[in-house]
């Protein structure tokens, strides 16, 4: 069975946008109702294997989220820019690994990006209520009018994702183009990419996708490929399939089991109702010891103590 | 003698009430510059850690200015209370009736000052207040650094920020309690609240929270002038 990801043309017009308000299942700081109705769940399949560096989704990310890099320095690596920044929501990732086994030298390149996980660690973290949005198609979203560039999405994000803008000190991501996806289009990178190693559908899609692109790998002695789609956030809408997915860490640092970190959910969980537990502890113990003991008052024998302490001239 | 908890500033005024100056002006200055930075930074803070408490940002211009400006006012805060700090540490040294009366806090809260030993400028609670908020705050100061993302982003891993932002959390939680227990105590125990207006107490008030200091301060001021007024007792 071939699968093929061609993507629709861009529609030019009846142009009907499907993904709204009415979509989210989470929002930072503040909550939703339960949506009316279940978007299909998306994802990005990004096939490792199939990658060849060219950075057309590098180029076509820019392109279509109308980001400006600013002319870098070059590093000596392939890399560029060498990390994700403000602008470049998406980096390819090159490492050099001999593979141990057959001491072929693997040419190993990972686009890195959000991973839109089904439990975001950058929405659990932000203080601003809506400024980070899941919809029930899985994308998750900043929006930038409401962000107050605290950085604690960068804390929450187990993948070392969100930048802050040294311009207007919001938070950046991939938004899995959004605002494409909303009119029934794929993300710009799954457009440009001229190999297919980038391919957009529904996530149950994408799976059976992988499923097939694995079988191949395998035949191919690539032993332990497999799907990156970690539980330990609920699974992500950005998956790879990876030549070695027993080892996800060769690939420029893939975490192997990524979950939110512990002191995350401490810091915005016990921590939080603790911390209003005690403080209303506090004050309440204060109004009932008034209540109950009444003010402190000085008496007037103390005064006359002091006068005669003090010596009354 | 050199009475280890009179400060600079304070004396006593022969008359009817007796009058003691307890806070120079340059204390009181600096107390309510701190106390109006901690104000400030537990509205802000609370209102970036809690979401029920955000729309508190309003008041200083929105989300990111409350971002903004809350690390400039630790930095305040930090300085000021380092001004406190040097005025009033010796004072706040621990001494052994300071033992006896916290194991005597019950007598404290029922109002039984009778059963308590005669305490210095700051009784064992003050002292436990002034020492908390110096550990707290340096705590929070140097949290607050490697959270404060404009300036020191590069200089901390993101794990060592989580480490950062949950002690920061935990340090001003703590530190708004202690603040409670601090203004509680200065509405409960009427005539205190002048120590830090008008800088005065009234003899009555030293003699029943403060006696040893009072006594102290009639002995020094006795010396002082060589009237050889002598103490009661």
């Amino acid at each position: 069975m071939t699968f093929e990801f061609e993507l629709p043309p861009a529609p030019t017009q009846n142009i009907k946008v499907d993904m709204g308000e009415g979509d989210l299942v989470r929002r930072s700081a503040s909550t939703v109702p339960s949506p009316a109705r279940q978007l299909t769940p998306v994802a990005k399949l990004i096939d490792v294997s199939k990658c060849i560096g060219c950075k057309a989704c590098q180029v076509a990310c820019l392109e279509w989220n109308d980001r400006t890099e600013r002319i870098g320095f070059n590093y000596g690596v392939y890399d560029n820019p060498v990390d994700l920044t403000p602008e470049s929501f998406t980096v390819m990732r090159f490492t050099e690994w001999v593979n141990p086994e057959s001491q072929n030298l693997e040419w190993l390149i990972r686009k890195d990006g959000c991973m839109h996980c089904e439990d975001p660690g950058c929405l659990k973290a932000c203080p601003a209520p809506g400024a980070i949005v899941q919809y029930s198609n899985g994308i998750v979203d900043f929006d930038h009018d409401k962000c107050i560039g605290c950085g604690y999405c960068i804390k929450g994000c187990p993948f070392d994702i969100p930048r802050i803008s040294a311009v207007d000190h919001k938070a950046y991501k991939c938004t899995l183009c959004s605002d494409r996806v909303a009119v029934g289009q794929g993300p710009a990178c799954a457009r440009a990419c001229p190999t297919h190693a980038i391919v957009f559908g529904t996530k149950e899609e994408m799976k059976q996708h992988a499923v097939e692109r694995i079988k191949d790998l395998q035949s191919r002695g690539y032993k332990n490929a497999g799907l990156y789609d970690p539980p330990g956030v609920g699974g992500t809408h950005v998956m790879y399939v990876l030549q070695h997915a027993d080892k996800p860490e060769i690939y420029a640092e893939l975490p192997k089991d990524p979950r939110i970190s512990p002191v995350v959910v401490f810091w915005k969980g016990l921590t939080k109702y603790a911390g209003m537990a005690a403080m209303g502890a506090f004050a309440a113990l204060g109004v009932l010891h008034y209540l109950v003991s009444g003010p402190n008052k000085v008496q007037p024998n103390d005064e006359e103590d002091a006068k005669r302490l003090a010596g009354d001239r | 003698m050199a009475a280890y908890d009179v400060e600079q500033g304070d004396a006593v005024h022969p008359g009817d009430p007796v009058v003691v100056d307890r806070y120079t002006p340059g204390a009181r200055a600096n107390h309510w510059i701190t106390a109006t930075c901690l104000v400030l930074l537990a509205i802000s803070g609370l209102a970036l850690f809690y979401p029920s408490f955000f729309f508190l940002t309003a008041l200083f211009g929105g989300g990111q200015w409350t971002r903004a400006i809350h690390p400039w006012i630790g930095v305040v805060l930090f300085f000021s209370f380092f001004g406190l700090f040097l005025r009033f540490w010796k004072a706040n040294l621990w001494r052994t009736e300071d033992g006896t009366w916290l194991a005597r806090l019950r007598y404290v809260l029922t109002n039984e000052e009778d059963k308590l030993p005669e305490v210095g400028k700051y009784n064992a609670g003050q002292k436990v207040v002034f020492w908390s908020m110096s550990i707290l705050i340096i705590i929070l100061i140097c949290t607050g650094i490697v959270i404060w993302d404009q300036y020191f982003y590069p200089l901390t891993s993101i794990e060592q920020k989580r480490w950062a932002i949950l002690l920061h959390s935990l340090a001003a939680v703590t530190i708004i309690c202690v603040w409670i227990v601090h203004v509680y105590a200065a509405i409960w125990l009427r005539g205190t609240i002048g120590a830090m207006t008008s800088g005065q107490v009234t003899g009555g008030w030293a003699w029943k929270h403060h006696r040893k200091w009072f006594k102290e301060l009639v002995t020094g001021r006795a010396s002082d002038r060589t009237t050889g007024t002598k103490p009661v007792n």
